[in-house]
């Protein structure tokens, strides 16, 4: 069937910001499409709010909408663009959502679009569990024995039929939040109600607990034609029980017989056929009882996902693509095979080698939260690796994580019957760190059936973990050996690993093993087990007899990826490095992407010239630098992985392209920076720099509190925080220490109230070009990729901008910077102060890209390579006209206990943009695109900190004059009686009922305005903040949102908002 | 499995000169056969005994191999037919609730030579290059140019009958799922006769569950004597090697040509081919796997196929009459052939998976539809 030519201008929604469970795999996916349907000829609208996607990028669609992913942008959208046919497949469950929410509200119906993909019918059949189960029964497959509640007293009815443990899964949530596994009626009681709360429709499924069981999952695409294939078989190496993309998965399945695979791809293309997914690619969720086989389905999405991110990287084939392929009228076996290109997309691919994948976890961000697995993702990104062997990709992807692990290593030297209670526990309940403590116990002497007892992992995982720990017994039992140290390469110990075990150092081991020749070769990626010729660039390394990289005689940089998504350092980076490769091809170099995040749109294997999916540690890519010999390396695009290896890359003689490692090295080293400070007559903030806790009271004393704290050569803002007194110092101290003993502490005097603004600068090494200058939302103090901003600024008078702009260029001078460039700095009474210079790509360049019409990464790339800025034609600061504004997503929702606080460290997962002509307007789209449905009317809750109740009065009269009703806690509601508002005084939780979360509850309150200082809030700010999130209710917690908030909700009070293409701001 | 091996080195040399160094995991000694590999990722056991690969030496190229072990239900035939085993990296701890014995101890228990520590993916790629080709595998490491010389002078699979070393020589009766001896009683159900030339269990287990009666008879068995057992159809059944020297088979199927029902299978389709005076020739290095492409001509569906041949009927060496029913969407090459005045009809491919996906199992159905049209 070829493609339809009815359809001509196609909508594809996007899946928004990055948050847990939706991550940068639908901008891999979207982007795809995209280019996909472009190449087919069709027109491309597309709607996403998170300007850090490659699929944003304006040459992409045709029509950009950086516009919220809401019913009401969506419909104004749809209206403004008449788009024949709806994708709603590839945006994750953000777009699933939004897509049916305009098709129930007869959007689709109104306009004549058509939804393509997945029709409403569909989404419904697989994502209503009472139908999705009928529609399991009628083709003879058992779903776990389950039951619908709407209410606790449902509830408790129905988990008495099933009996505990139950699993409760709330109807239409996103990656199971809410969900959990309740194991008695106590249980039950948290667990029900929080599934009620967090469904969009009020309802839970309780369900027959299969924890334990094995879980698997296949990757199924199906055209319209009926033809059906399963891309990818994936494993759990966790049993039921923690969601799947907190699990260490791998690919293929390793312990099913064919027989018992294949009843579950018959099974898995029933399921296809029974739900109805016309064309496309899903996945679908088995749960296997390790004792007699018998299967049960989970769950199917019939849309592509995460996993299927995973498994087009797993296995070559490019689901996304192929898929949006299907939705316009093509059938499989139409569709050439990119890799091979003698075969066609219509076969199953089977590969010849074995994929890892292990989370990225970030608790330690949220140290109030228990570091437990459960049926609700909490990982924030995840890394991949390819070995030959199960054994070399785990140790591959366990040092790909930048854990500061290179092995298995142990957890505790000591082991002390205290510790030996501390590993029982940690792999009878799972949690981040359960495949170490795997490793540790087998090192005390477990054996693998009580390992399997309490941690029902397959045993033939626990066997291929026992033969690593065995294996590092005999190397340290053995010492140092040419044969054994070939033997221990083959089952993917790094050097470090072996340095360790050796009492050698990594470079000791490394220049030995080059002696000894023995050096990794790569093997190709090609969907077919070599059965056909493979065209193919994609490549991971392994100690192997062949190597199958044929080193082109072109000059090539290397470009090295960020690796595992974390807060602070995500999507933002990979766009760069993806913008990169752009540029290398436009300038006839080869572009060489080393990346080992599965997820992202660089290890799409189309993107650059050759892929190299290879942990980013320095043995690995000093390993492709020694096959290629590219011209040079670019770190300065990847976030702070790749920025870490270049000191030791500089000292392997590897030419770093830009700015020098030791220009990075005096912008980030303190001591050399405060030189530079000087030298330019610049001004910092107070500050010293300290290994005790004991001084570090004294230098508080001496410069005076508030204080900023934190360790040095730490991205993200990682354990700084704002200090106001010494106990809190003193225990902070101990704290910080103890996690960063070799770490130098800083402290910075704090400026307390100042305007915090970041400058993105391009430069070339005798010009440079600012490229925006941010004006942070809330004051100094929260970190950057924690605030709001917008560009270009809103209250800075010219001559602080052109102080901004002359201290920009100063310090691009000085340190020579060739490429990007980051300044924060913080205004206080009319004096600029310079917080901090990163000479690299910052989480801003996408942003600003966007915002000013300049791919600024592109830009850096060829000013790296020696083009000047004048003949890039790019030789002045572009003033828009309109409007932009980031703002930052938050996964709270996901942490239940987490305190709900700004502050220095950063804990956003991901940004949204909101752009319009004026400030208030994008601010407006801004918050709607962070899911907040700012109100137009009601009642604003106001508590605030004794030290900000001087500046309410002014805030509350705004809202007051909005027509909103202010509603605040006794002291506040005082505070502001005196300035002449009135306000309702409700009580405190502590105070007594009924209290202000029962008015939160009972729907009394529509905005809540809840400031705090220092890392925790108290405990009453705590549980107003809970309920705020619990209940979806928009809050703020600074003065300064407050304001902006005050000033988006006059403006949508006072005219209808519109939808803008970014090819219009442009035009 | 200490990092310092204890298995014996093992020596794989080509007919080209070149050679694989590994370790023996199973057995000792040395075997000769055409080196072929499978692309399948699981079904090692139903490979290993699956009569069709007799004369060869088997490659996987999924590198972890034995990882759920060898159970009692996946057999294809009561031994190992293979001539030696190459793996990447061998599992000798498997993980199955159905396992009851390690790949090892399967492949030792038939004697077989199983090696692994082979750069596989490098050994696959040669065989795609160049070909297939005969190879010796052997524990005796030493002596490369003894390995080279004997490997040249073995004579490979081209014109040699493989079917007589795993073939049945007595008639019996397949029931309950396991070999029964025959006896021919009156008909109550659809009778058929399987000429066997290497039969996989499966087909006769997929004969058993639609109801018929089923009764394995040797390949040289006679045309009359098949016609004897009253049959409702005849199946011919996949098997090893070269079609062309099985010339005794190819006889037997044109004197039943047009009078009953027959579907063949793998070998089956291609004697047919050859019965019906088409022609038959060597693929380069054959489809050895899970997951080829077959085109349903009349439908336009693709099948997900099983497949395990080296050899292929010509199209165009075929009568006029003949139609192609599926072709592989791969390489182009011939997968099905009806017969429509013969009531025979036959596939290339493996309808009864073991392994492999159940995408071509209508095709059984198809048979005993066929029998029934014209059965009485």
């Amino acid at each position: 069937m070829p493609k339809r030519t009815d359809l001509k201008k196609i909508l594809i929604i996007g899946s928004g910001p990055i948050v847990i469970s939706q991550a940068c795999e639908f901008d891999y996916s979207g982007a795809q499409a995209c280019k996909s349907l472009k190449e087919e000829g069709y027109e491309v609208v597309l709607v996403n709010s998170n300007p850090a996607t490659i699929m944003t990028d304006p040459n992409l669609a045709d029509r950009t909408y950086i516009e919220p992913i809401t019913k009401e942008a969506l419909t104004k959208i749809i209206a403004k663009e008449r788009p024949c046919a709806l994708l709603p497949t590839l945006g994750g469950q953000t777009g699933l959502n939004t897509a049916v929410e305009v098709a129930e509200a007869g959007v689709l119906d109104e306009y004549g679009v058509e939804m393509i993909g997945a029709t409403l019918d569909v989404i419904h059949k697989a994502e209503d569990r009472e139908r999705f189960r009928h529609a399991m029964e009628t083709i003879g497959l058992r779903v776990p024995r389950s039951g619908f509640a709407r209410s606790m007293d449902e509830a408790y009815q129905v988990s008495a039929g099933i009996g505990f443990p139950v699993i409760i899964r709330p109807s239409f949530t996103l990656g199971g939040i809410g969900g959990g596994v309740a194991y008695n009626p106590e249980d039950l009681e948290r667990q029900a109600k929080a599934g009620l709360d967090a469904s969009m429709i009020t309802e839970i499924m309780i369900e027959e607990s299969v924890i334990g069981w094995k879980e698997y999952e296949l990757e199924v695409m199906r055209d319209k034609a009926d033809n059906v294939v399963i891309i990818c078989s994936i494993e759990n190496l966790d049993p039921m029980g923690v969601h799947t993309g907190d699990s260490i998965t791998v690919a293929p399945a390793q312990t099913l017989t064919d027989i018992e695979y294949q009843q579950m791809r018959q099974a898995a293309i029933l399921i296809m056929r029974a739900i109805g997914v016309e064309t496309g690619g899903s996945n679908v969720q088995f749960a296997l009882n390790p004792a007699n086989g018998d299967l049960v389905v989970i769950e199917m999405n019939p849309r592509v996902s995460r996993s299927s991110a995973l498994a087009s990287k797993a296995t070559g084939f490019p689901i996304a693509k192929i898929a949006a392929k299907l939705a316009c009228g093509y059938t499989l076996d139409e569709i050439p095979n990119d890799i091979t290109k003698e075969t066609y997309a219509s076969f199953e691919p089977t590969i010849d080698y074995c994929v890892v994948k292990v989370p990225r976890w970030t608790f330690e961000k949220f140290p109030e939260v228990q570091d437990l697995l459960t049926t609700s993702m909490k990982s924030v990104g995840e890394t991949m690796a390819i070995g030959r062997t199960f054994k070399e990709a785990l140790q591959k992807a366990v040092r790909s994580l930048e854990i500061g692990r290179f092995g298995l290593g142990e957890l505790n030297p000591e082991q002390t019957a205290e510790h030996k209670k501390l590993i029982v526990s940690l792999i009878t309940t799972p949690n981040s760190k359960r495949l170490f403590a795997l490793a540790e116990a087998m090192r005390m002497g477990f054996d693998l059936q009580s390992l399997n007892h309490m941690s029902h992992i397959d045993p033939w995982f626990l066997t291929q973990i026992k033969q690593i720990v065995d294996a590092e017994v005999e190397l340290k039992e053995h010492g140092p050996a040419s044969v054994l140290l070939a033997e221990a390469k083959k089952l993917g110990f790094a050097d470090r690993r072996l340095a360790e075990l050796w009492g050698k150092t990594e470079d000791e081991i490394r220049t030995w093993r080059y002696a000894e020749d023995i050096i990794p070769v790569y093997k190709l990626v090609d969907t077919c087990a070599a059965e056909f010729e493979a065209y193919t660039p994609y490549y991971y390394s392994s100690y192997e007899a062949e190597d199958e990289s044929r080193p082109s005689e072109k000059p090539k940089v290397v470009i090295l990826g960020g690796g595992p998504n974390r807060i602070g350092q995500g999507i933002e980076f990979d766009y760069c490095c993806v913008h990169a490769s752009f540029a290398l091809k436009d300038l006839g170099y080869e572009s060489i992407m080393v990346n080992s995040n599965p997820e992202t749109v660089s290890t799409d294997y189309d993107i650059s010239d050759k892929l190299f999916f290879e942990p980013l540690t320095l043995e690995d890519v000093l390993h492709i630098i020694r096959s290629e010999k590219p011209l040079g390396v670019i770190v300065q695009f990847g976030g702070q992985t790749p920025l870490n290896l270049a000191k030791g890359l500089a000292a392997a003689g590897v030419p770093i392209l830009g700015t020098s490692p030791d220009a990075i090295d005096r912008a980030e080293d303190r001591e050399r920076f405060q030189e530079i400070v000087d030298k330019l007559n610049l001004k910092q903030p107070q500050s010293a720099i300290t290994f005790s806790a004991e001084k570090a009271v004294d230098i508080a004393e001496r410069i005076g509190y508030p204080v900023m704290v934190r360790p040095s050569y730490v991205l993200g803002g990682r354990s700084m925080e704002i200090i106001y007194d010494t106990p809190t110092l003193a225990e902070f101290m101990v704290r910080v220490l103890e996690a960063f003993p070799d770490n130098a502490i800083l402290i910075d005097k704090f400026l307390e109230d100042a305007i915090e603004v970041d400058v993105d600068a391009i430069s070339d090494g005798s010009m440079t070009v600012i490229g925006g200058i941010m004006e942070h939302i809330e004051e100094a103090g929260i970190h950057s990729g924690d605030s709001a901003c917008v560009l270009p600024p809103v209250t800075l008078a010219p001559e602080l901008i052109r102080t901004l702009q002359d201290q920009t260029r100063m310090i691009a001078a000085e340190l020579k910077v060739v490429g990007l460039m980051n300044i924060q700095f913080a205004i206080k009474d009319g004096v600029v102060y310079v917080l901090e210079v990163n000479p690299r790509a910052s989480r801003t360049v996408p942003f600003v890209s966007k915002a000013i019409g300049k791919p600024l990464a592109q830009l850096a790339t060829k000013v790296m390579l020696g083009e000047s800025l004048a003949e890039l034609g790019l030789t002045e600061q572009v003033w828009p006209a309109h409007v932009s504004v980031k703002e930052s997503v938050f996964p709270f929702s996901r942490f239940p206990n987490a305190n709900v606080v700004l502050g220095p460290e950063m804990r956003s997962t991901g940004e949204v943009m909101g752009i319009d002509w004026s400030f208030a307007t994008a601010y407006a789209k801004a918050q709607m695109a962070t899911g907040f449905q700012l109100p137009l009317s009601g009642t604003v809750f106001i508590s605030v900190h004794d030290r900000h109740k001087e500046r309410i009065v002014a805030l509350a009269r705004r809202f007051a004059d909005l027509g909103f009703s202010i509603m605040a806690t006794k002291g506040t509601a005082a505070c502001l009686k005196n300035g002449g508002v009135q306000a309702l005084p409700v009580a405190k939780v502590s105070e007594g009922r009924p209290h202000i979360v029962d008015r939160i509850k009972n729907g009394e309150v529509q905005l809540i305005i809840n400031t705090s200082i220092g890392r925790r809030p108290t405990l009453d700010a705590y549980h107003i903040r809970q309920s705020a999130i619990r209940y979806n209710i928009p809050y703020t917690t600074t003065i300064e949102a407050s304001h902006a908030t005050a000033e988006a909700i006059k403006a949508l009070q006072h005219n209808q908002w519109d939808v803008a293409a970014l090819q219009d701001f442009f035009r | 499995m200490p990092l310092k091996r204890t298995d014996p080195p093992a020596l794989l040399v080509l007919e080209d000169g070149s050679s694989y160094h590994g370790y023996a995991f199973a057995g000792r000694g040395e075997v000769l056969g055409e080196v072929v590999f499978n692309t399948g990722m699981a079904g090692y056991q139903e490979c290993l005994t699956d009569p069709s690969y007799k004369g060869q030496i088997l490659v996987m190229t999924y590198p972890l191999i034995g990882n759920y072990g060898v159970n009692d239900d996946d057999m294809e035939s009561a031994g190992i037919h293979l001539e030696g085993y190459i793996v990447k990296e061998y599992q000798d701890q498997p993980s199955n609730w159905r396992s009851r014995r390690t790949l090892k101890d399967f492949l030792e228990a038939h004697g077989r030579l199983g090696v692994d520590g082979i750069d596989t993916r490098s050994l696959t790629k040669k065989i795609r290059t160049a070909g297939a080709m005969r190879g010796i595998l052997s524990t005796n490491v030493d002596d490369k140019a003894g390995l080279l010389e004997r490997v040249r002078a073995y004579p490979g699979l081209v014109g040699q009958d493989m079917v007589a070393h795993v073939a049945s020589t007595t008639p019996y009766l397949w029931k309950d799922g396991a070999a029964q001896p025959l006896r021919v009683g009156p008909k109550d159900r659809l009778r058929v006769v399987v000429l066997d030339c290497g039969v996989k269990y499966n087909i006769l287990r997929h004969l058993e569950a639609l109801s018929c009666e089923v009764m394995v008879v040797p390949s040289r068995t006679a045309a009359k004597d098949i016609l004897a057992l009253e049959p409702d159809g005849i199946m011919l059944s996949n098997g090893p090697g070269d079609p062309e020297p099985i010339t005794y088979a190819v006889e037997t199927i044109r004197a039943l040509l047009g009078k009953k029902p027959i579907f063949g299978i793998c070998l089956g389709h291609q004697l047919l081919g050859l019965a019906v005076g088409g022609r038959t020739s060597k693929l380069k290095f054959g489809h050895h796997g899970v997951n080829q492409p077959v085109k349903n001509i009349a439908t336009g569906r693709i099948e997900i196929s099983s497949q395990n041949h080296g050899f292929v009927v010509l199209t165009e060496t075929l009568p006029k009459d003949t139609v192609v029913t599926h072709t592989n969407l791969n390489d182009g090459t011939l997968e099905g052939l009806a017969y429509p005045g013969l009531k025979a009809f036959s596939v290339q491919y493996h309808p009864e998976a073991s392994p492999g996906p159940f995408d071509a199992n209508y095709l059984f159905q198809d048979f005993l539809t066929l029998m029934k049209t014209h059965a009485g």
